[in-house]
Order: structure tokens, then sequence, then C-alpha cells
């Protein structure tokens, strides 16, 4: 029984961290068709913020919540104005760019922190389960992702911004006739997307640790999840973290951490080739 | 209240228009009628923003508009229903409705719209996509009104819809224009609709305007028709 409950809230940190690293990327893909390879290095740049801060003696919950997005975010920003917001509608020049960006972003943080892992200790503590500890902060992740989620679903659909967002991904030039300036919407949203990026970046750097070249691990696992998750932005990124990160955590538990991620692969392989359009393309109809 | 110069514009390297020339006073409706691709739907395209002049020039309310975005010719006054009617699919009809006053301060017009257009009042929470030919130009047209434009520019709106919703809309376009003092480009294929509202009509062949006639002179089918190029 308590080891049913130390699996579960393990099977759900696993979820939520997995929801958490893929949510920028979803948002950026779903909503404006950039398919953003430095996706990885945003996080990474979260991390470090998050890091920098916490070091420089500032609390450790605003240095990983409201620091860590709120850098990545502005960074984002800057990117979109001066590269991204040339390229749209040209997905390959696109995914080139953001290639090219994401070896810059490695190599500038690789000459300002060097190549070593840094890392600070995950705060909170940990918990008794019967005859079992767990990290308090396992918890504490799958409730920000619960927070941040139903966040960003109440943003998009109750906020003004929220209506001309989805108003200008579904038709820029209505919305441009209706006095909407599509690219303002685009670097709003594109800065929320990278400022998503980067909290999870912060968020996940006590349980990681940060190297310059992190990004490349996350990469990977937020496409899974977000081509598995289909068109619907947010329904797709949780069920297919949900999906993906209950297999790894659960193979995991079986045999060993690498293996996990290998069944997490392998189920997203076999996913598409039965959903090709992704968990929500084919049990819901309608992309919010 | 808007005087179009001169103006050229196309696709990419294609022109389409070759030198409209056009001036309206406040109030006025003009008719534009001229045959599939003879360059309507560009010409209103191109005075809104959604394709850039190549050369001409376009005077709104005062201002060289030519070289101005979209969003800026929406915010000094001109409406847009395009051919098509542009619902956004996945918003409701009432956030469609909202997003058509979402640049305006002031007052809400919802309200006043669904009193003039009571059939959108039970449909409200429906997404856009879900409502039928009519009742998407219905909405088209309210949400554009909500804006409080002082120019709308109509692309065939009685295209592919029923004749009892024609005759509500011409019947409300006839109302709302003289108690708004409303200014309406109306391009149409539909005779007996612009007869009905237009106080003058341009007959467009190949991207330039080949004539002006009266709305009476709409009742002559064979001048309309030679004036059309049949
Ligand atoms: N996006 C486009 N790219 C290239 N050419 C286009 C495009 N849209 C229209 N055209 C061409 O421009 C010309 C004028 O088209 P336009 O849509 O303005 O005609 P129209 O008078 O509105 O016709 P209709 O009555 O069918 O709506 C046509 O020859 C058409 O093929
Ligand atoms: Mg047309």
């Amino acid at each position: 029984m308590d080891l049913l409950v130390v699996l579960s809230i393990e099977a759900l940190r696993a979820v939520a961290s997995l929801a958490l690293i893929s949510v920028g990327l979803a948002i950026i893909f779903g909503m404006m068709r950039v398919i953003n390879l430095a996706h990885g290095e945003f996080l990474m740049l979260g991390g470090y913020a998050a890091i920098v801060a916490t070091k420089a003696g500032i609390n450790i919950w605003v240095s990983t919540l409201i620091l860590a997005p709120l850098v990545v975010a502005i960074i984002g920003i800057i990117i979109e104005r001066t590269v991204i917001r040339f390229l749209y509608g040209r997905p390959r020049d696109t995914m080139l760019a953001t290639w090219g960006l994401s070896l810059f972003l490695v190599g500038i943080t690789t000459t300002i922190f060097g190549n070593t892992t840094e890392g600070i200790s995950a705060p909170a503590g940990s918990l008794q389960v019967g005859n079992y500890y767990i990290a308090a902060y396992s918890l504490i992740i799958v409730l920000i992702a619960i927070a941040v989620f139903a966040a960003i679903w109440a943003v998009f659909r109750f906020t003004r911004y929220g209506l001309i967002a989805r108003s200008t991904m579904q038709n820029p030039e209505m919305a441009a006739a209706l006095g909407v300036n599509p690219p303002a919407v685009y670097a709003a949203t594109f800065g929320i997307g990278a400022g998503l990026a980067g909290l999870a970046g912060g968020v996940m750097a006590p349980i990681t640790g940060i190297v310059p070249t992190i990004g490349a691990a996350y990469v990977a696992k937020a496409f899974i999840t977000v081509i598995g998750g289909g068109p619907a932005v947010l329904a797709g990124t949780v069920s297919a973290s949900v999906l993906f990160g209950a297999i790894d955590q659960i193979i995991t538990y079986l045999s060993t951490p690498v293996i996990g991620e290998v069944a997490l692969l392998a189920a997203a392989v076999i996913l598409l080739r039965f959903m090709p359009q992704g968990v929500t393309g084919s049990f819901f109809r309608r992309a919010s | 209240m808007i005087e179009v110069t001169n103006l050229h514009s196309g696709y990419g390297r294609i022109p389409i228009l070759h030198g409209i020339d056009l001036k309206m006073k406040p109030g006025e409706v003009v008719g534009i009628l001229g045959h599939n691709g003879m360059g309507k739907t560009t010409l209103l395209r191109t005075l809104v923003g959604n394709i850039k002049a190549t050369s001409g020039r376009i005077d709104f309310a005062g201002h060289d508009i030519t070289r101005a975005s979209t969003a800026e010719r929406s915010r000094t006054g001109i409406g847009y229903v395009p051919q098509g009617r542009d619902i956004f699919p996945q918003l409701s009809v009432m956030e469609n409705l909202k997003m058509g006053e979402i640049m305006r301060n002031g007052e809400s017009a919802i309200p006043e719209m669904l009193d003039h257009f009571p059939v959108l009042k039970d449909l409200l929470e429906r997404p856009g996509r879900g409502l039928s030919g009519g009742q998407q130009q219905i909405l088209a047209l309210a949400r554009c009104l909500a804006g409080r434009p002082k120019l709308i520019l109509l692309d065939e709106p009685t295209e592919g819809i029923q004749p009892s919703i024609v005759d509500l809309i011409a019947e409300k376009l006839g109302e709302l224009r003289a108690a708004l003092n409303l200014g309406i480009i109306l391009v149409e294929q539909d005779i007996r609709f612009i007869r009905q509202l237009a106080d003058r009509v341009l007959i467009i062949q190949k991207g330039v305007f080949v004539a002006e006639i009266s709305p009476q002179q709409l009742y002559d089918r064979e001048a309309v028709d030679a004036h059309l190029g049949i």
C-alpha cells in the first residue's frame, strides 16, 4: 500500500515533469506552427537563471517560479523580434534558424558557465509514507504543473489576450481586419511559450542539475510529447504526458531508467503508427 | 470619406487592379458589379490592407492610408465583411462578436447588435463553424458593425444564402445605413440586392471601372450585360 502511494507519486511527478517541459513547445507549435528546435536551450536558460539567482541569495521559489520564466520570456521575445518573425510560413528555414540558435545558446552558456554541472538542492525536504521517504519536491512539481495548466487554460479561455491570440491563430487576416496587430500577438505568444520553457527549466533544475548541453535531453522528450498529443495544445500535452510519463515510470520501476526512456520512445512510435494525428487528433475533434 | 486614386495591386508579380479611381461621400452606398475574377475581392482586400497597393493612393477620413497596416485601417473606421465571411470557426458566436469590438473603447455594441439580429441570441455559445451560411453572414455583419465603422466593405453578402436571409440583410442594411450614416462599398452579383441599396453602381472589368450607372438602369438587363462585357 505504501509502496503504491510512493510509486503513484513518482509516476505523477514524471507525468507532471513531462507536461511542464513540453507545454511551451506545444503552445509555440500549436498556435504559431513554429517548430522551435531551441526549446531545450530555453529550458536550459531557465535552469541557469534559477540557479544563478538562487546562488546570488534570492529565494529559491522566486528564482524558479518568477525569475526563470521572466528571463526566458524576455529572451524569447527578443529572438522572435530579431529572427523568427522574418521566417513565418517557412517551416524549414525556421527549423534551421532555431537549430542554429540552439548551438549558439549552448556555446555562449558554455563560455560563461563552463562545461560542468551546476546545481541547487531541492527545497522542501522529504515526506514519510509508511516505511518510505519521498522528496516533497515531487509533490510540489505535480502541484505546479496543475497550477500552470489551469492558468494557461484560463488565460486562453477568459482573457482579452486569450481571445485575440486564438482568433489570430485561426485567421490572422480577419483578426487584422478587426484591428488586431498580428505581429504583436505572435511576439507575445512566443514570449509566453519561451517563458513556460524557462519555468520548466527552473523547476527541474534542483532535480537534474544544469549543464549547457542539457537541452538535448529535454527537447527530444518534449517533441515526442507534443507530436503524440496532436492538435489540441493543452489536452494533447496532458494526455500524451500521462501516457508516456506513466509508461516511463512503470518500466523504470520494473527495470532501469534507461530502459524506461526506451519504452517511452517505443510507446511514441507505436502510438504514432496507429494514431498519426496524435491522441487528440484521433479522439477529440476540437483543437483548443 | 474615402478617395481612391489610380490604385494598382495584385498577387506577387501578377497585376490585377489597373488603376482604380473611386470617391465616396460619407454615408454613400456604392455598388460594384462585375463577373467572376474581375478583381472585386482584390479591390476590397487592397482597401483593407490585406494586399499592398503597388501604386496609387488611398485616403480615408482625411488621412493617407495607402501604407497603413490592416489593423490601423480598421481602427480608423473601415469595417470588412469578406467573401466567405471568415467567421472564426473555433470561437463561439459571442466571442466572434467580441472580436468585432476588441479594439474599440467605450460601451459594448453587442446588445444592440443582438436587437438588430435576434437570430444570434439563441446561438451565442455555438462555435462559429456550427452555423449555417446565412447565420454566418449575419454574424459577420454584426461583428463588423460592433466595431462602429464609418465605412464597411461587403463582399458578396448574398452568395450562397437563402432568399429570406438575403431580404433580412437588405432590410437591416437599409435601416442601419440611414441610422448610422454608414458608407458601404457593396460588391455583389445579385442585381436585385444591389438595386435595393446602392446610390450608384460601378461596373468593374479586368481590374478597372468601365462604367457608372444608376440603380434604375439596372432594370435594363441588356444595357447591364453590355457593360459587363457579354
Ligand atoms: N491569392 C491569389 N493569388 C493569385 N491570384 C489570385 C489570388 N486570388 C485571386 N487571384 C486572381 O485574381 C483575379 C481577380 O480575383 P478576385 O478574387 O479579385 O475576383 P472577384 O471579382 O472577386 O471574383 P468572384 O466574383 O469570383 O469573387 C482572378 O483572376 C483570380 O484568379
Ligand atoms: Mg470575389
